[in-house]
């Protein structure tokens, strides 16, 4: 027999699909059937049947290969070599639960470690810009009930996002959207002809590189001044054409992704991208929106925010305040300059999205992951602690792209012994407080 | 749980009427109690004042908005920086701390509840994990309402049950407290960039006016008989000539009595009435309206407001007024963030820098102290500061001194830039009242208290109400201004359910704070139920089984259940 649990938030990208139905056993042992959700979701629930899966720690041996150990053993290798190291990088948190990060930065600020997650080599750009020019932006459902001008720039979400034009963006009917996609004229500005493109109504092919070049034109049609005739391969004519739309809409909304936040000029292009949205709430209402990547990036951005004020790389070894300096306290410059003297990986993969270089340098420290799968990380790791999934064999809450808050479920058990996030970390604490305490 | 003497100390208590007679209080297993073993810890407060907890009506310190403010300041992290303490969480922030310092900051004031004072519905997941995360005071939210699609057509199918057993849903599913309106209407509009600046304009599309919707709301609240009041952020907040709104919306009140059975009074508490008082017609002829907002209050009843005391300081606007917070950065040109919430609200929030070399400030600064000095009855005036938005919450001990102080007004005025324009614009220095410690009391225990219908158990100090305390270091007979501010953020002691949290402003302990909620039961609706299911179904971006708050949210709840079937 088997039943059925809805209302399944599917823990994989940031457009945290909450209407998924996943059939387990009655047993609560196997996932048997995955609904709504799309093929990388489904995947990530089916993951848990596959054969090979850690669910033991392992250590690192002398001679390269591993060896399973306990969880007392690698708790207590982990909180010694935190309260040890003066400076640890304690970087991932993107694919767990808010409430499991609470319980890492009460560590971080024990032991004096820099809290850092993905928004570092991800969606880091963009805070920086709203930082300098704010942010006008709504929720997702605002999109779907009352949006007619999508503006896609930079990002593709119809490979990293699949349900997010269906459920929110281009295809939905709502309140004030009751013709759908037919309603609504969407664009997308890329590089190159996407798959996101394809459905487009209007595609822009930006030259690699003037993103900032494009938007800044966008925001001189707008106030009705002169361009020259061609700006990073696009004619002018077109450009006023598009912004004279974008502008009749009754609202608009710009969603953009790496392609913005990581070419040529970064936070620039997200500030202008901001700026040009700004001007556009003159004329009409207009919205801007961050495509962000893991499920729950968001989420640790938020719960750093609440507890120290900063949305990441938060530097907390002065261990009596928090400090943050984008270029100074982020990963990947703390690596690169080899400033700290451990690694804490958590929920995420560094090893397999890091430069080399500070993969390099992370590869010569002591280094701890957690994590459920076997990854670049885990490969240059001391010790590796496999867990609970989270959002499918234990729950905890995750924020979505538009920084609204739902709650994962677990739909399964876990296999026998193995710990959730939460556990770990929390014996992780209260190993950390008996080595303090001795100290 | 331990014992406690307080002795020696002048006790200050509106709830029982005592104005700062030497008394003894007994504190036991979290009440305060008529007597004590004789192995009582003895606490010496000689010289000293002893009052109840203070609750804070109306403040943004914890949800989706706030916490934007901090992320995206982290300047605001520059301007004030505290050390850790040995038992503490790191703090950080000014004017909008985060979540661990904004905990510790109203407890060394000697504040034991805080209410958040928007909560937009969706995101309520969001407000309780603050919530949460700041410790020692206990906490409420209020779910902003007032431009919810639900209730806009309800209200103009002037379907009361249907909106209260709508409404009884939703405090359940949010954890919420009460009934917020924020620009009622306005927000709706502002989803299209427009606004409602009278109580008269109609909502786009729905067809209904913020009268209406005020109305139906009280009458509503009162059908359910909440604890609280609806809880009202007028329209046209902070424009010139806005004085008239603010008169037309508190005449709504009119003819209503509020029905419920927590001693709560009043049928409408108008927030932040410093924004809501102006006349003029542009910033070149802005001026107090003080006197004539509060000649209306004093005399009608039902009721309630507080002040939003312009604090002189840099600080981060947030509120779910957004085409205010579109005004304002046209205004100031600052950093702008928005975030319209489908179905239910919207916010905004604006970086603002209330300089004292600026005339339009130095007035608004007045008029906050206007409201309060102009009040009669000071159970019916509390003193806020709509934190952030018209300065953080951490000022109060400034406040009280300027209330309390004619001296430190005038010292006040005679820095501003402007001060003859300030002065000519209002009538503060002509003003010779100094508010006593009774009124403060009043102001800031009793009286926010009765407005939140906690009034039998907090904000007093009668034998079984619950022993959250705060002593402060002055009396009647402190004169000298600084000190008055020094001791008000500094307790010499706070005991929170009985236990002490802080000491000589040091934080001692987290104590054990607790999540109020108001739990309404109504009758079983069918057709609400239904148009929650289509609406979820059609229009929401969640599912309506992932709208709901989990209990492990609010490991400690304080639930107040009603029975509204009758």
């Amino acid at each position: 027999m088997s039943k059925v649990i809805p209302d399944v938030t599917c823990p994989f990208c940031g457009t945290l699909c909450d209407d998924l139905e996943v059939t387990v056993s009655d047993d609560n042992k196997k996932i048997i059937l995955v609904k709504n959700a799309c093929a990388i979701g489904a995947e990530k629930f089916n993951h848990t049947k596959e054969p090979g899966r850690v669910i033991r720690p392992r250590m690192r041996q002398p001679d390269g290969t591993f060896k399973d150990i306990s969880y007392e053993e690698a708790i207590d290798f982990t909180a010694n070599m935190l309260v040890k190291s003066r400076k640890t990088l304690m970087y991932g948190w993107a694919s767990t639960s808010c409430q499991a990060m609470s319980i890492g930065h009460e560590i971080a600020e024990k032991v004096g470690g820099v809290v850092d997650n993905c928004a570092t080599v991800c969606h880091g750009s963009s805070l920086i810009a709203i930082q300098d020019v704010g942010i006008p932006s709504c929720t997702l459902g605002e999109i779907k009930n009352r949006a007619d001008r999508v503006l896609f720039w930079g990002c593709n979400p119809a490979h990293a996002h699949p349900r997010h034009m269906s459920r929110y963006s281009i295809f939905p009917r709502g309140f004030f959207t009751v013709k759908g996609h037919k309603g609504r004229k969407i664009y997308c500005v890329d590089c190159r002809h996407t798959d996101t493109a394809r459905v487009a109504d209007t595609f822009i092919q930006v030259k690699q590189g003037y993103d900032y070049e494009l938007l800044n034109a966008f925001r001189t049609a707008a106030r009705g001044g002169p361009l020259p005739d061609e700006i990073g391969g696009v004619p002018k004519e077109k450009i006023y054409e598009v912004v004279e739309d974008l502008k009749t809409g009754r609202f608009g909304v710009i969603f953009f992704g790496m392609g913005l936040t990581h070419t040529l000029g970064r936070n620039h292009n997200i500030d202008i991208a901001i700026s040009f949205t700004r001007d556009m709430n003159e004329f009409t209402k207009f919205s801007i929106i961050a495509m962000r990547g893991h499920w729950n990036v968001t989420g640790s951005g938020q719960v750093l925010s609440w507890q120290y004020g900063f949305p990441y790389a938060v530097d907390l070894s002065r261990l009596n305040k928090a400090r943050y300096q984008t270029g100074e306290t982020t990963s990947v410059d703390l690596l690169t300059r080899n400033e700290v003297e451990a690694c804490f990986y958590i929920a995420s993969d560094p090893g397999a999205h890091f430069p080399i270089e500070a993969m390099r340098s992370s590869s010569k420290k002591p280094t701890v992951t957690i994590d459920p799968h076997i990854n670049c990380t885990t490969e240059i790791s001391d010790v590796h602690i496999p867990v609970a999934m989270v959002g499918v064999e234990t729950g905890g809450c995750a924020y979505r792209m538009d920084n609204v808050p739902i709650e994962t479920r677990k739909v399964v058990d876990p296999p026998d012994g193995l710990l959730t996030d939460e556990e770990v970390l929390t014996r992780i604490l209260a190993r950390v407080n008996e080595l303090l305490g001795a100290a | 749980m331990s014992e406690f003497l307080i002795k020696n100390g002048y006790v200050f208590d509106p709830s029982q009427g005592i104005k700062g007679d030497k008394k003894d209080i007994a504190i036991k297993d979290g009440k305060v109690v008529e007597n004590v073993s004789s192995g009582a810890t003895i606490i010496d407060a000689k010289g000293k004042s002893v009052m109840a907890g203070a609750l804070e009506v109306h403040a943004h310190v914890a949800g989706p908005k706030v916490n934007v403010g901090r992320w995206y300041r982290p300047e605001d992290k520059l301007f004030h920086s505290y050390k850790k303490g040995a038992s503490t969480r790191i703090e950080g922030g000014f004017s909008i701390p985060t979540t661990f310092k904004t905990g510790y900051e109203y407890a060394r004031m000697g504040y034991t509840f805080a209410m958040e004072a928007a909560m937009p519905p969706l995101y309520s997941r969001h407000v309780h994990e603050e919530i949460h995360d700041t410790p020692i005071i206990d906490e409420a939210a209020l779910p902003v309402i007032g431009n919810n699609w639900f209730m806009m057509e309800y209200i103009k199918n002037n379907e009361i049950e249907n909106n209260a057993a709508y409404i009884s849903w939703l405090l359940r599913q949010t954890k919420g407290y009460g009934i917020k309106i924020v620009n009622p209407g306005g927000t709706e509009a502002w989803a299209w960039g427009m606004n409602c600046l009278t109580i008269h304009d109609p909502v786009p599309y729905f067809d209904i006016t913020p009268a209406e919707i005020v109305t139906g709301l009280i009458n509503t609240n009162e059908y359910l008989g909440l604890p609280h009041s609806v809880h009202i952020h007028q329209n046209s907040l902070g424009l010139p000539g806005n004085y008239t709104v603010t008169l037309d919306t508190l005449k709504l009140a009119e003819g209503h009595t509020a029905k419920n059975k927590f001693g709560r009074k009043q049928v409408m508490h108008s927030t932040h009435l410093q924004f809501h008082s102006y006349g003029g017609d542009n910033w070149g002829n802005f001026e107090s309206k003080a006197r004539e907002v509060m000649d209306y209050v004093n005399k009608q009843k039902n009721i309630t407001v507080d002040t939003g005391n312009v604090t002189l300081d840099e600080t981060t606007t947030m509120t779910a007024d957004g085409p205010f917070e579109h005004h304002l950065t046209e205004l100031n040109h600052l950093k702008w963030a928005n975030v319209d919430v489908e179905l239910e609200t919207a916010a905004g929030v604006v970086p603002y820098i209330y300089s004292p070399d600026i005339k339009v400030c130095g007035i608004q600064w007045a008029i906050g102290l206007e409201l309060a000095l102009f009040a009669k009855d000071p159970m019916r005036c509390f003193i806020t500061t709509d934190h952030p938005n018209a300065g953080p919450f951490t000022r109060y001990p400034r406040i009280v001194k300027w209330l309390m102080s004619q001296k430190a007004r005038e010292e006040q005025i005679d820095a501003f830039k402007y001060s003859d324009k300030v002065v000519g614009a209002t009538e503060i220095a002509n003003i010779d009242r100094e508010l006593t410690l009774y009124e403060i009391a009043a102001m800031t225990r009793a009286g926010p208290a009765a407005c939140l219908g906690l009034a039998q158990n907090y904000g007093g100090l009668k034998p079984g109400m619950n022993a959250d305390i705060a002593i402060y270091d002055m009396n009647e007979e402190t004169k000298n201004p600084e000190q008055i501010e020094k001791a008000y953020g500094n307790v010499a002691y706070l005991f929170k359910d009985g236990k002490i949290c802080v000491r000589d402003g040091v934080v001692v302990d987290h104590g054990m704070k607790h999540t109020f909620w108001v739990d309404v039961k109504v009758k079983d609706n069918k057709q609400v139920m239904h148009d929650i299911r289509e609406k979820f179904l059609k229009y929401y971006s969640v599912n309506e089984g992932n709208y709901v708050v989990p209990d492990s949210y609010a490991p400690h709840q304080h639930v107040i259940a009603l029975d509204a079937t009758q």
